[in-house]
């Protein structure tokens, strides 16, 4: 009887062989790649380690920092991506200059997961070119330690506080301010009102009030009780208030932005199909849970936002109510404005 | 085989990744981007921000020359000095920094001079107080010097080094006193390794960047930061244009620095650099 056994084992294990060398050139990509260019600080790296492990494909993972930077790369088309993970304004631009692929939606049959409210969007009708990976807000942080009333304005911007206030390193977010401030809309293009936001951007610095323009740093100061209030994303404001108990987010009463960073596929990609097959794979709910409790943004998958826990539902960062969204509007690209150029020309002036 | 024919790989690199780059530079900071030449790039640069820009760089790079001068020439002596025998190990310890990345230094000096960082919290438990640095010209300042004080240590020590003792014997024989020493006879017979030294600080200095966005918090920003800027970020169609023009007016400051410090050493005599 053992010995049955033995030669029983035996020979499953070498049928077993060919089946697992099988399952090996079974992965779908196999010995390819892509790569892919995210934002910094944009993703638990757990997730690529899981993608090559089902698919085979091996995942070339590279960061920007700034859209804008993101667009010198892609436009100049010296180097070739995969997937890019830009926001909704320049996925805009980018569709508008034929600088991305038409999605085969038949590929990432995960788009389903997606919330409504977030599917064809506006800046993407039919998410022909772009499936939402995370959104979110802009907003102030503050250290309710260093900051006696509870911040509701963008004036508060303007008033020496107990501490640094840190402004962002990043031109559409900060003239988006100086726009509202006037009572504009942060996709205006008109010259009277942008030059009103460049005389508000430029009193504001000009008084001192300001200690610097960073952008990735903030959430560790913040953090780190080494500042007072920070212009701030919504996901990095929960990172920094997870860590620090003393910290609170606002979308300030005048308005703000909202923002959906989408995952697209450049023209200049080698591997179409497995970019396609990495987009749906990131739409995954237990890929982006992983996501979202890694880098703390809201994520768009509805599975995930059915588990969202009471104490994160009540969060203005990561669950802002419909009121808040109501005062929020999008970025629209402003590359075709007439007066596109001003939106430079004032951020240098505030930058230089 | 020719001795200058073993110089062809350096010429060939130099061919291909400076001067073929250079003729780039020249190319877009004359011409729009529909290829048609013009002027009108250099004509962005009569605007005060960038006047301020340039004349903030400028500024700067002459602090920090100045510092690692005061700085670096008493170093560069006593490391000279005929009864000093540990001199090379003290030069590998002033090379030591620069094996590593520059940028991986300035967040090392951004944890330093912090607010609530290495150098407040000595100071604090000293007893001495707080001092605000970080976000300020002062932080970049030091910033550049710690950076660049390398540079101006190594050529005034290679010439003090070579320096004949027997001169300076000479000068005392005949009646000098140490301060006239060293400002007859000393300092004299070492301009050309100040002016090596002063040239390889002033010249990285002026077009540094990063390290003054880095230590100003993203306020202060130099010459190289708004070349990056206008290169990396700017939406401008004819960034390249206006980005090389820039570069190619601040190359042009450059060699004008130079030129001057040739006048002061016109035998080239700080170790051959320029």
């Amino acid at each position: 009887m053992k010995r049955i056994a033995i030669v029983l084992l035996v020979a499953l294990l070498i049928a077993a062989l060919p089946i697992a060398a099988l399952a090996e050139a079974d992965k779908p990509f196999a010995g390819t790649e892509i790569k892919v260019y995210n934002w910094e600080d944009y993703i638990d790296r757990e997730v690529l380690n899981i993608f090559e492990e089902e698919t085979g494909c091996h995942v070339n993972y590279v960061t920007f920092s700034q859209n804008e930077d993101m667009y010198t790369k892609l436009s100049t088309g010296a180097e070739s991506y995969d997937v890019v993970i830009p926001s909704e304004y320049m996925i805009q631009r980018l569709i508008k200059e034929d600088l991305v692929e038409e999605l085969d939606l038949a590929n990432i049959p995960n788009l389903e997961n997606v919330l409504d409210n977030l599917r064809d969007p506006i800046y993407d009708p039919g998410n022909a070119h772009s499936v939402p990976y995370m959104w979110g807000t802009l907003g102030i942080v503050y250290n309710t330690d260093m900051v006696s009333e509870p911040v509701t304005s963008w004036t508060a911007m303007l008033e020496k506080q107990n501490g640094k206030i840190f402004m962002m390193d990043s031109m559409r977010d900060t003239v988006a301010i100086g726009l509202i401030m006037n009572g504009y809309s942060l996709n205006s293009d008109n010259a009277d009102e942008l030059e009103a936001a460049r005389e508000w951007l430029l009193n504001q610095k000009d008084s001192n009030v300001v200690d610097g323009y960073i952008l990735d740093q903030a959430k560790d100061m913040m953090a780190g009780n080494e500042a007072a209030m920070a212009v701030m994303y919504s996901g990095d404001a929960l990172y920094a208030m997870e860590k620090n108990e003393s910290l609170a987010y606002v979308i300030p009463d005048e308005g703000s932005n909202v923002w959906v960073d989408g995952m697209c596929i450049p023209k200049t990609t080698q591997n179409k199909a497995a970019a396609e097959c990495f987009i749906n794979f990131m739409c995954r709910p237990d890929i982006a849970q992983m996501n979202m409790d890694y880098i703390y943004y809201s994520s768009p998958i509805k599975q995930v936002v059915e588990n969202l826990s009471e104490e994160e539902l009540a969060s203005t960062a990561m669950n802002p109510t419909d009121d808040m969204l109501a005062r929020c509007a999008y970025y629209v690209d402003i590359s075709s404005f007439e007066n596109a150029n001003l939106y430079d020309d004032i951020w240098m002036d505030v930058l230089m | 085989m020719k001795r200058s024919w073993y110089a062809t790989p350096y010429a060939l690199w130099m061919l291909l990744f400076a001067v073929v780059p250079l003729l780039f530079v020249c190319w877009y900071a004359f011409t729009t981007p529909e290829g048609a030449f013009t002027l009108s790039n250099f004509q962005e640069f009569a605007k005060p921000r960038y006047i301020g820009v340039v004349l903030r760089s400028l500024k700067l790079a002459l602090y920090c020359t100045i510092l690692c001068l005061v700085i670096g020439y008493p170093t560069a002596w006593f490391l000279a000095g005929r009864g000093f025998n540990h001199a090379q190990s003290l030069v590998v310890l002033i090379l030591l920094p620069m094996w590593m990345n520059l940028l991986l230094r300035t967040y090392a000096m951004m944890t330093l001079l912090d607010d609530n960082g290495v150098l407040n919290a000595a100071l604090e438990a000293l007893g001495l107080g707080k001092v605000h640095v970080i976000g300020t010209e002062g932080a970049v300042l030091m910033g550049l010097v710690y950076n660049y004080l390398p540079f101006m240590v190594l050529p005034i020590y290679t010439v003090l080094k070579k320096m004949d003792y027997s001169v300076i014997e000479a000068a005392e024989d005949l009646g000098c006193n140490p301060v006239r020493v060293m400002t007859r006879v000393v300092i004299p017979m070492s301009v050309p390794g100040i002016v090596s030294g002063v040239t390889m600080v002033f010249m990285p200095a002026v077009t540094s960047f990063a390290i003054s966005t880095l230590l100003s918090n993203g306020k202060l920003r130099l010459a190289g930061d708004l070349i990056d800027y206008i290169f990396n970020q700017s939406s401008s169609p004819n960034r390249w244009n206006i980005g090389s023009s820039f570069s190619l007016l601040m190359l042009v400051l450059i060699l004008i620095s130079i030129g001057f410090l040739r006048k002061v050493d016109p035998d080239n005599e700080g170790g051959g650099m320029w």
